[in-house]
């Protein structure tokens, strides 16, 4: 008598499993297959180009009526079951009972709903079979606006589906860049370019607080209280495995149904396949490990051994125009090298990594047309050490001799264009050369070839060494770093013309040959984009020194220093006990009287900076900001409040000045002075800006320094009034801020472009100037508040250690 | 046999960053690079003693952050024209959540 199988769920795993049954021994077994959905097995990874209109539901029909028909197999679709019955061997269904000798359990997986307010309202969606995908279409159908919460593959490819159906569609996403799981940043970067590119909108690093509507989804609120209109909301934020079924009936459940090799649960005669299952710590989301496991299944149900074993996976997105690919595993193991190729003109990004000789991952983004060539190589575990040097260009470079650059640059016919933002040719460049342009600044000049967006000028400086071979030497610019062969003003003109607004988006088009930069470009960066799109770029305190990003100065001995913030040197009673209260509370060895008229605590314990910039932060007292490439202090005399000598308010003034400019980044450290007479007790002769008061207004001087160097202000201007000195003295800052080089003081800015031009844009041009403090008032919007109170509300916890084992024992 | 001590979420490291944890011989820093993967060293660089968790965090490297010497993550050597070593020990990260080998308490107490 034959065995009775019954089949719970008609997925592609099951659906794989039931075609290896039928086609080695269709007499092993009677077949009951149960589906929750009223229809047997479709092709859900196709479920996307049904959405985005290019395929109908028929086209994706993997078995129809008559194939289950033709092999004799009982279909109860649209029939939950409702309980696994283990003693009595039988599954119950909601239409009756039918027992079983060996089970199958296919129940695959159920979206995650995040459990906002609003979760349940009409018009939220979430995306996993066919009926989900007629919703969305259905909504398109009536147009507006559509958020999609969740910006991994799923989340995109509904996004994508619903921007070709003419949806305005918003993707949402928790991380700090999307599908973070298969890209990294950098790849990550381009597609979201490209997305946006589509029309679709994305939003990282967005956490949804509540679904708004009333009768009907209206919109979405995120936790930082932005607000989105939406006529449709499609939860797409991950899936988990569906177990329920499986935990009634007792077997051992972990995240998924627990499985051996053999895809067996805890009962023998139970089996389990797919997205419900989880072998040996791991869950599969994937098809292809899904038709790995249906053979390994079929192979158990006749009595055959074969074990499941997981491998390598690759991932691919199914949006036209976005060519992406992630394989392999970029976690954990050490002694692990990176391959970086980037070739911003194209928008291309490659990434291998590379474990003793052996390719174990790849990220490609723009060209996968060599995806499946790096796939092989990490499944079949290749050596690839004699081809390591030209891996990452390809199978098309392997076997040949490398590529010398100066030589396919010659080879390059004379129409070849070298610069695509003027449009200039490699015979352009080679004639002005003929007519005498023999360095970069020339051709530039005569051609404007890599004067715009710049990322030629290696290609322009490649021209010249093959038309004047030993005449040509190579400008001696230093780069950033190891990391780019870039320098600081290439870099900045490129993030300013290419509107860069990420670091990731920095290291794509300007070629950096590393993943993650290092710790000299990374502060750079992080301050060349804060100046430059205040409103766009959000400061990255893991690219500060440890100074900026604990808000402490470091000492020797891994203790840091406490300095509040006294306007303009004046200080009170109150304050002053405060700060006795709190040197004495944490134990503060040292208190020194620094030389920019402040207080400092030296010899705080790291875990005790949140507590004592509280009880600072009580007595009114915020962040000094002693540790900062940024505003210090304003230095102070008494002026004409008390001295017989003053003849202007320098006190009051360097408290306005202070009150203006304090929290701004700048490239180096700014300190200020105002003097109330030519005297100058403030020692505003050797500031990076200082004023000095005279009967008849306020002297402005800029480029003073009392360090390494020391340097006397040279004289930017006179002014009648504080409010002059407060504009020109936020003018020149900001100037200095989009300008400067990083770690660049005042005098050594002034040293490159000139006292005369700096005077050309702060004195001379006042629409200038006025556009300057615009943009520097942008910026204080943003960067003008305590760090110290953000720190003691929301980062408390991370000055303690992570964890305490002091009393752990070794054994 | 190893044994493996739950430590904390690795949510509780930022992306490139680093955080401390305390031992009865001294503190190890625990590091987390842009890939997520977990790399525990002791927290004193070989130079001066420079604490490690503060440093900045690039590829699989940190730079102490009192003289910029550079160490990689994965051997615990000082890159580039220093020299120096700094003791390694395993971690790993599963379901989401730091694992240091309990070995790592011995090889303190050995040293």
């Amino acid at each position: 008598m034959k065995q009775k199988l019954v089949v719970i769920g008609a997925g592609m795993a099951s659906g794989r499993v039931l075609e290896h049954l039928v086609d080695q021994n269709p007499d092993a077994y009677d077949i009951t297959l149960f589906n929750a959905e009223p229809r047997g097995n479709y092709n859900r990874i196709m479920l996307s180009p049904v959405l985005s209109g290019e395929k109908a539901y028929a086209d994706i029909v993997t078995h129809d009526d008559d194939w289950y028909a033709a092999h004799n197999i009982t279909c109860r679709f649209g029939e939950h079951v409702t309980q696994i019955d283990r003693e009595a061997k039988q599954v119950v269904g909601q239409n009756g009972a039918v027992a079983y000798d060996k089970l199958l359990i296919a129940t695959g997986s159920a979206p995650f709903i995040i459990p906002v307010q609003g979760k349940d309202l009409p018009g939220v969606i979430t995306y996993r079979d066919l009926d989900d995908t007629n919703a969305m279409i259905a909504a398109s159908e009536r147009g507006g606006k559509a958020v999609v919460i969740g910006g991994g593959l799923l989340g995109l490819e509904a996004a994508a589906g619903l921007a070709e159906r003419g949806m305005d569609v918003t993707v949402l996403h928790l991380m700090g860049h999307l599908m973070e799981r298969q890209l990294d940043e950098s790849a990550g970067f381009l597609l979201r370019r490209d997305l946006q590119k589509k029309g679709v909108k994305v939003i990282c690093r967005a956490s949804t607080a509540a679904i708004l509507g009333e009768a009907h989804v209206e919109g979405v609120m995120l936790e930082d209280n932005t607000g989105l209109e939406a006529d449709l909301v499609v939860m797409a934020v991950g899936i988990r495995p569906e177990t329920r079924l499986a935990n009634d009936a007792g077997l051992e459940v972990a995240r998924g149904i627990e499985v051996n090799a053999q895809l067996q649960t805890s009962d023998p005669d139970i089996f389990a396949v797919g997205e419900c299952v989880e072998f040996d710590g791991t869950l599969f989301g994937l098809v292809a490990p899904l038709y790995d496991q249906a053979k390994v299944v079929a192979h158990g149900l006749l009595g055959q051994d074969d074990a499941f074993v997981v491998k390598e996976l690759s991932t691919k997105l199914k949006v036209t125009g976005c060519d992406l690919f992630s394989a392999g595993d970029f976690a954990d193991g050490e002694g692990r090298e990176d391959i970086v190729f980037r070739d911003p003109g194209r928008g291309v990004y490659r990434r291998l990594v590379i474990e003793d000789d052996i390719l174990i991952g790849a990220v490609m983004y723009g060209d996968t047309s060599d995806s499946n060539w790096f796939f092989g190589l990490i499944r079949d575990k290749t050596d690839i050490a004699e081809m390591r040097d030209t891996l990452i260009f390809g199978p098309a470079y392997q076997g040949g001799t490398p590529l010398d650059p100066l030589a396919a640059v010659a080879a390059l016919p004379r129409d070849a264009e070298i610069c695509g933002c003027n449009g200039i040719c490699k015979g352009q460049i080679e004639d002005a050369i003929a007519g005498g342009a023999i360095d970069l600044g020339a051709v530039r000049a005569v051609t404007k070839a890599s004067a715009s967006c710049g990322t030629c000028t290696g290609l322009v400086e490649q021209v010249l060494a093959v038309s004047l071979g030993e005449d040509f030497v190579l400008p001696t610019a230093q780069p950033i770093c190891g990391c780019t062969s870039m320098t600081h003003e290439d870099v900045r003109r490129m993030i300013k013309s290419q509107k860069l607004t990420s670091m990731a988006a920095v290291w794509q088009e300007c070629g950096w040959t590393t993943s993650c930069g290092c710790h000299i470009c990374r502060p750079a960066l992080n301050f060349y984009l804060l100046a430059d799109w205040p409103l766009e770029y959000q400061d990255d305190p893991q690219s500060r020194f440890v100074n900026e990003r604990k808000h402490a100065n470091i000492q020797k001995d891994g203790t840091f220093s406490v300095v509040p913030r006294m306007w303009g040197g004046i200080t009170t009673p109150d304050e002053l006990r405060a700060i006795a209260d709190a040197a004495e509370k944490y134990a503060v060895p040292t208190v020194k009287v620094t030389g920019g008229q402040r207080i400092d605590l030296l010899g705080v314990r790291g875990e005790d900076l949140p507590g004592i910039w509280a009880d600072l932060n009580a007595a009114g007292m915020v962040s000094g900001h002693a540790y900062s490439k940024g505003l210090r202090t304003v230095k102070t005399c008494v002026g004409t409040d008390h001295c017989r000598f003053g003849t202007q308010d320098s006190t009051g003034l360097g408290i306005k000045l202070e009150k203006e400019l304090w929290g701004s980044w700048t490239p180096h450290k700014l300190k200020l002075a105002v003097s109330g007479c030519p005297r100058n007790c403030a020692e505003a002769t050797c500031k990076d800006i200082g004023v000095v008061c005279v009967d008849s207004g306020y002297q402005i001087g800029i480029g003073g320094a009392a360090g390494m160097d020391v340097k006397e202000t040279e004289l930017l201007v006179q002014v009648a009034t504080e409010a002059e000195v407060i504009d020109v003295i936020k003018a020149v800052t900001q100037a200095y801020r989009e300008n400067a080089k990083y770690l660049d003081r005042i005098y050594k800015w002034m040293n490159k472009v000139g006292l005369d031009w700096i005077k050309a844009r702060v004195v001379d041009d006042l629409t200038e100037r006025a556009a300057l403090v615009d943009r520097f008032e942008l910026s204080q919007s943003i960067y003008r508040k305590d760090p110290w109170a953000d720190h003691v509300k929301r980062k408390a916890e991370t000055y303690r250690p992570l964890a305490n084992l002091s009393l752990e024992a070794a054994e | 046999m190893s044994t493996w001590i739950d430590i904390a979420a690795l949510d509780d490291i930022p992306l490139r960053g680093a955080r401390m944890i305390k031992t009865a011989l001294g503190c190890v820093a625990i590091f987390r690079t842009a890939g997520d993967e977990v790399y525990a060293l002791d927290n004193a660089c070989p130079h001066k003693g420079g604490p490690l968790a503060e440093g900045i965090v690039h590829g699989r490297a940190v730079t102490c952050p009192l003289h910029n010497w550079v160490i990689s993550l994965e051997t615990g050597k000082v890159q580039g024209a220093d020299e120096g070593q700094v003791a390694t020990y395993a971690a790993r990260v599963e379901n989401g959540r730091i694992l240091l080998d309990r070995s790592f308490l011995r090889a303190r107490a050995a040293a």
